[in-house]
């Protein structure tokens, strides 16, 4: 395998493997902060339980997307220097400001995860809050880094070198907003379906049940909301790309005729995270050749190093192992529910 | 300005090497504790450890947005060791949580146990292996030579492997004293405090070792040692608290047992750092890269510094909060999770 292509693999592997991760950890804290805080004001032990249920496999979740995200924040240096050397003053600034966001973010989580009973119910229901809250804004730091590979700005690139940097102009480049917002409401989308899709499948095995319904309808609320407002988020980013990445609009049409007889197979549960990969499939790949759009090409920012595949090869190996890890232990998870929860067991007539 | 830039970069990698230290430290402890050592563990990192570990991510943001050329460089020539450190990370973290939620299957919990002891004693070996490469001035920026001698000689040498082993000592020193007042038991906390004397003693040992091997590899640290009045001082001091160490252990005084233990490693990365700066990378041919000639434009120091400075204003007082839940109280009850 060329060296070019094999990390173009491992970028692409560590990001679409990272997403799913990043999405759950943004997401499922305001899922568990709504179940807890209708748990508060109605005192119904089935939003506690379902608060809980998710809390601890959304530790699983959110410690997995954060040793990947740690992987990718190396991973740009080492499979792309020479975009590291240029991009990094220029975007290092949403990277800082992530770095924050996800510092809070872990602290909170850890707070919420073991805080249960040793903290007054608000204020571990802030702390969920918190998660919440500065998950989505670390979400949406690095799709703006992201924004200016395809709509660079804040620079003037001159004998191979950028001068007069700008990082406020280069953060809020003119694709930040459109790709931010696309992501949270997918994120939003994906991990809520994903969710309701989950205790769906249980309620099949399990008909009536409290647990399974009233989770179902929490995350339905929010996944129904988000995917309303989803096609609009689109119109506006392919708008946004007519204007400014013609060429992945266009690729993004024909990629859509080729892929049409898939809709049909592909249902329930991983539909929504399969639409978030996707999407960042066509954001990515779509920009090639160029890792800054117009301004330098992957074949110029690739390390030199040789025998980059290997890097390529090990890494699949691992993520391949994590994520069949993970499937296992979540059905484990799933099939220890009526054991702890006493919601579980309980039939709805 | 690049002064604030550099104190907040030394800030953030003397919080890594204190509780990512503390982090990595434990699991090598844990070997010498059995199944006892695992309970003591889990029940004591499980709700920090992901936020002990953001200090890397802090340190690696700052080195790329503000000397991004350090950063490629680095990513670049180092690439094996950074490599096997990210493997590390992702093994260490996964296996840790898995086995904390996953206690019912006895094989794999063994399994997930072994990963996360060796990880935790591979990763910081290979930090110190790039830590000590950034320094020898292997690292040939002219891109001459064979793969050996381009991707491999910059740090596969012992002067390296000895900072690594270095590291790995000094986290479990820091792990083996921080446990002392993570177990309530008085025997159990006895062996804690041996544990962290033996690791005292390596820690020290491999500490001359280091000053051997670089004078080995024709790398003249202790020449650097006595032209720096800071590490001398900061080096005086360091052994002056030891005594002082050994009577808190006798008096198993935790919060003054955790302080002296933490200006030590403050200390000695002070030194370490008074030692060479203000170099970050030494280059074979003297072409060294230094915080001044790497630096990022002011425009973006500046903007870096105001994300740094409210970020510190919003995770200092968040972290106080988290360790005043879950540390003054001593452990957390294992029920409190299920």
């Amino acid at each position: 395998m060329d060296d070019l292509i094999a990390a173009r693999f491992q970028m692409g592997l560590s990001l679409g493997f990272h997403i799913v991760f990043a999405c759950i950890g943004m997401i499922m804290p305001v899922l568990m902060a709504y179940s807890e805080w209708k748990w508060i004001r109605t005192n119904k032990q089935v939003y506690y339980d379902i608060a809980k249920a998710w809390s601890k496999g959304v530790a699983i979740f959110f410690a997995v997307g954060a040793v990947s995200g740690t992987v990718l924040a190396f991973e740009l240096g080492l499979l792309f220097p020479e975009f590291m050397k240029h991009a990094g003053p220029i975007i290092g600034m949403p990277f800082s400001w992530e770095g924050t966001a996800f510092f809070i973010e872990a602290i909170a989580l850890g707070v919420f995860l073991y805080g249960w009973k040793k903290l007054n119910k608000w204020v571990h229901w802030l702390s969920g809050i918190v998660v919440g809250v500065s998950g989505i804004m670390s979400g949406i730091f690095v799709v703006a880094a992201n924004a200016w590979m395809n709509c660079p700005a804040g620079f003037t690139w001159q004998n191979g070198k950028p001068i007069n940097i700008d990082p406020v102009t280069a953060m809020f480049n003119n694709a930040w907003f459109q790709e931010a917002l696309h992501m949270i409401l997918a994120a939003f989308i994906a991990t809520s379906f994903a969710v309701a899709g989950v205790h769906a499948f249980l309620l099949l095995k399990k008909r009536g049940n409290i647990f399974h319904t009233t989770a179902i309808k929490i995350a339905l609320s929010f996944g129904v909301v988000a995917a309303f407002l989803q096609p609009i988020s689109g119109d506006i980013s392919a708008k946004n790309l007519a204007k400014y990445q013609p060429a992945k609009l266009a690729a993004l049409e024909s990629l859509y005729k080729t892929t049409k007889s898939a809709d049909i197979l592909i249902g329930g549960i991983p539909l929504g995270l399969i639409a978030v990969e996707a999407g960042w499939i066509v954001t990515e790949v779509g920009r090639q050749p160029w890792i800054i759009y117009g301004v330098m090409k992957t074949k110029d920012a690739v390390s030199y190093m040789p025998g980059l595949r290997y890097s390529f090869y090990v890494i699949t190996v691992i993520y391949i192992l994590l994520t069949t890890i993970i499937i296992w232990l979540m059905q484990r998870q799933i099939g220890s529910l009526e054991k702890n929860y006493p919601s579980a067991v309980t039939i709805n007539n | 300005m690049l002064q604030i830039v550099i104190v907040i970069l030394v800030i953030s990698f003397a919080l890594y090497t204190l509780l990512g230290g503390a982090d990595f430290g434990a699991g090598i402890v844990e070997t010498f504790r059995g199944s006892k050592g695992e309970k003591a563990v889990s029940k004591a990192m499980a709700p920090v450890w992901e936020a002990n570990h953001v200090g890397l991510i802090l340190a690696i943001v700052i080195i790329f947005t503000g000397f991004p050329r350090v950063y490629s460089t680095i990513s670049l020539y180092l690439h094996i060791p950074l490599m096997i450190v990210l493997i590390g990370i992702v093994m260490r973290g996964s296996s840790f949580i898995f086995r904390f939620y996953d206690t019912d299957d006895k094989t794999f919990h063994k399994y997930f146990s072994v990963l996360f002891k060796i990880s935790s004693f591979i990763t910081p070996v290979f930090l110190g292996i790039i830590f000590g490469a950034m320094l020898l001035g292997r690292i040939n920026l002219n891109n001459r030579g064979s793969f050996y001698e381009r991707f491999i000689m910059p740090w596969f040498n012992l002067f390296c492997l000895s900072v690594g082993f270095f590291i790995a000592s000094l986290f479990a020193y820091v792990a083996a004293t921080f446990l002392v007042g993570e177990t309530a038991k008085t025997p159990e906390q006895k062996k804690y405090i041996y544990l962290s004397k033996i690791f005292l003693f390596f820690t020290f040992a491999l500490g001359i070792f280091v000053v051997l091997t670089a004078e080995q590899e024709c790398h003249h640290l202790f020449y650097g040692f006595f032209k720096s009045s800071l590490s001398i001082a900061a080096f005086i001091i360091v052994v002056v608290l030891v005594p002082v160490i050994f009577y808190l252990y006798n008096h198993t005084n935790i919060f003054y047992l955790r302080a002296v233990i933490g200006a030590q490693v403050i200390l000695i990365i002070l030194g370490w750092f008074a030692i060479h700066f203000p170099v970050l990378v030494y280059e074979k041919s003297g072409d060294n890269l230094t915080f001044f000639n790497t630096a990022a434009s002011d425009a973006t120091l500046y903007q870096l510094l105001i994300a740094l400075f409210v970020g510190l204003l919003l995770i200092v007082p968040s972290f106080y909060f988290l360790f005043k839940i879950f540390k003054r109280t001593g452990p957390i009850k294992p029920d409190s999770i299920t």
